[in-house]
Order: structure tokens, then sequence, then C-alpha cells
């Protein structure tokens, strides 16, 4: 079973990455867009069979090594339980 | 005296911190392998400056899972002075022995530059040896150097005077321009409740020697190695 794992910065925390790209867009001449947050993106192969397992090892991963739980938060996203929409894309 | 400086792949001040506890303060200097486990015999823990693990993932989230670093917990556990420097302080933060996080930059931009730091606390084994207020001109060379804490975590430090240095101008002062990483409250170094575990982003072991520009580093090691000596007198009048 594979998991999606999505880390991004608290909202309150600042983004220097994220507001140098907004800058950079702006100076290209999007000025529509007002804000962007920059985020790491994990494919996990995780080796157990269940949508449960997965989700239980995926969030343990994230929780311990993939994010920092002081500045980061993460979402995690079962591809192969999508037929199982309420585990997937649970947010934490 | 005996100092362990611990060798993550990717440490690039390891040198640095054996040359100035060896050549410069006289003491004895021992690499210590990440994979190592053994710090017998050890007086004080350097976790040295660099780019552990290539900074994967983030500073210091991998170098945090080193066998080592159990027993520098529990060296740290026990009371031993353990000194983290950039990357060092980097991988405290990680493993939870000092609190909060490392961010970029505020500008992006990776600075390596002579600043000064003024000294906010002398009540730890690094700063014994200098005086409150007394300005340190030391370098920095970090892309990672953004201190932050949650508000509740900065206002214990705070209140607990766990601030040991803040980014200050010549004169002492701290100001917004003599900042140069957004660290929240010029944060530039911090230590355990404790007290006995140190970081700090600026490089005090690069600057112990007039012949690289500043001398003023030394202080952090001259005061470990005064703190040991009158613990090891005290422990004798003791007995």
């Amino acid at each position: 079973m594979k998991a999606r794992v999505f880390v991004t910065l608290k909202p309150s925390v600042f983004d220097p990455q994220g507001s140098t790209i907004a800058e950079a867009l702006h100076s290209l001449g999007y000025a529509s867009i007002t804000d962007v947050r920059q985020g790491k993106y994990f494919e996990l192969d995780l080796g157990v069979a269940t949508a449960a397992d997965a989700e239980r090892l995926a969030a343990e991963v994230a929780g311990k090594v993939l994010a920092n739980p002081i500045i980061e938060s993460f979402r995690i996203e079962l591809p192969d339980a999508a037929a199982e929409p309420s585990l997937s894309g649970a947010q934490r | 005296m005996t100092f362990a400086v611990v060798v993550f792949p990717g440490s690039n001040c390891d040198h640095d911190a054996y040359h100035a506890v060896k050549h410069v303060l006289g003491h004895e200097a021992r690499f210590v392998w990440h994979k190592e486990t053994s710090l017998d015999g050890v007086d004080v823990v350097i976790l040295p400056g660099g780019f552990s693990h290539g900074d994967y993932l983030r500073t210091g989230a991998i170098a945090r899972f080193s066998p080592v670093m159990k027993s520098v917990a529990a060296f740290a556990a026990a009371g031993g002075p353990v000194l983290g420097i950039c990357n060092g302080f980097q991988i405290l933060l990680e493993c939870g022995l000092l609190p909060g996080a490392m961010l970029r930059n505020r500008d992006v931009t990776f600075h390596c530059e002579f600043l000064t730091v003024r000294v906010e606390r002398t009540d730890t084994p690094f700063t014994s040896g200098a005086r409150v207020g007394q300005v340190l001109r030391i370098p920095i060379a970090h892309g990672e150097g953004n201190y932050f804490a949650p508000p509740e975590t900065l206002a214990e430090l705070e209140a607990g005077g766990r601030v040991v240095f803040r980014y200050a101008d010549a004169e002492g002062r701290i100001t917004e321009s003599a900042n140069p990483n957004g660290s929240l409250n010029n944060i530039a170094g911090i230590c355990s409740e404790r007290r006995n575990v140190v970081g700090l982003m600026p490089h005090p072991e690069r600057a112990c020697e007039i012949a690289v520009g500043s001398s003023d580093g030394l202080v952090l090691l001259e005061s470990v190695v005064h703190t040991l000596a009158s613990r090891g007198s005290m422990q004798a009048v003791a007995r």
C-alpha cells in the first residue's frame, strides 16, 4: 500500500521561501497571486496490506521524521484506498 | 580535560573545533564518529557545524537518529556540558534537547560574516567566564538560523533566563538591523532548563585566535574548563 504525505509549514509560521517565490511571480506579472506557501511531498511504499495499517504507519513516520511538529503539519493521502474515501485525505 | 567532537557525515567544522580545543585551549580533543556510542572519559561534548547528512529533509533531522545521539542525550541527562554550534544547534533542536526550530533566514540568503552577539547569561558552563552584556565578535555561516519557537515556548525561555546570546550591534544594543536572519527576539543561542546544554548559531570555535580575526569565541571553551575544574575541586572538598 502506498501513501502520499504532504508537509507544510503551519499557517502561523513565516515561509521565507514561499514569500520569495510570490515576489518572483509578481515580478513576472502574475499580480493576482496573493500568496505562495512552499512544502514537501513524499511518496511512501509502506509494505502493508490494509488502508488502516497504511494510515497508521504513514502518520507515525510523518509525525516522527518527515515533519517537525513545532513548525510543520502534514496531510496523508492513500491513493490505493480511493474506494474508502473516509480514510484518504485525513488532515492533521 | 577531554572534549569529544562528534563527526557526522557532512560535518565541516569538526576540525575547527578540534583545533580550537587542542591547539589553542591546550586540552584533549577526540573525534567521535556518529556511529560510535561510547563517550567514556569525555568531559565535554561538542556538536560541530556543517551540513550533517547534506541537510536532507531538514537541518539536523537525520543526524538526530545517529547512534551517538543516544549517548549524547544520556551525557546531557547526567549533567554533562554539551555545546551545539550552528548545525550542532540545529541537531539539538531536532532531537529535543533544546526547544524550538530553525526556519530559512528571512532573506533566503546564506550569511557568512563576522557579527556581534551579546552575552545574556553567565550561569551556563559555557559562559561562566564571560560578563553579562559582553559583546563577542564571532562569525556566522548559515542559511537556516532563523530561530522560531511557539509563543508559549518563547515566553518560557525568556522567563527562565534561557536566552544565552542575542544578536546585537557592536555597542551591545539589540536592534533589528543587528539580526542577520530574522530570529525571534534576536536569539542567537539558548540553553536547556538545567543550563548544561547550550546551542548557538555563531561559530565561537572559528574565533579563537587573533590570526583569524577574533579571539572572542575562546571564552566559551575557557568557561567550560573553568566550570568543570571548580566542580572537581568542590567535589574534592566534599570528599
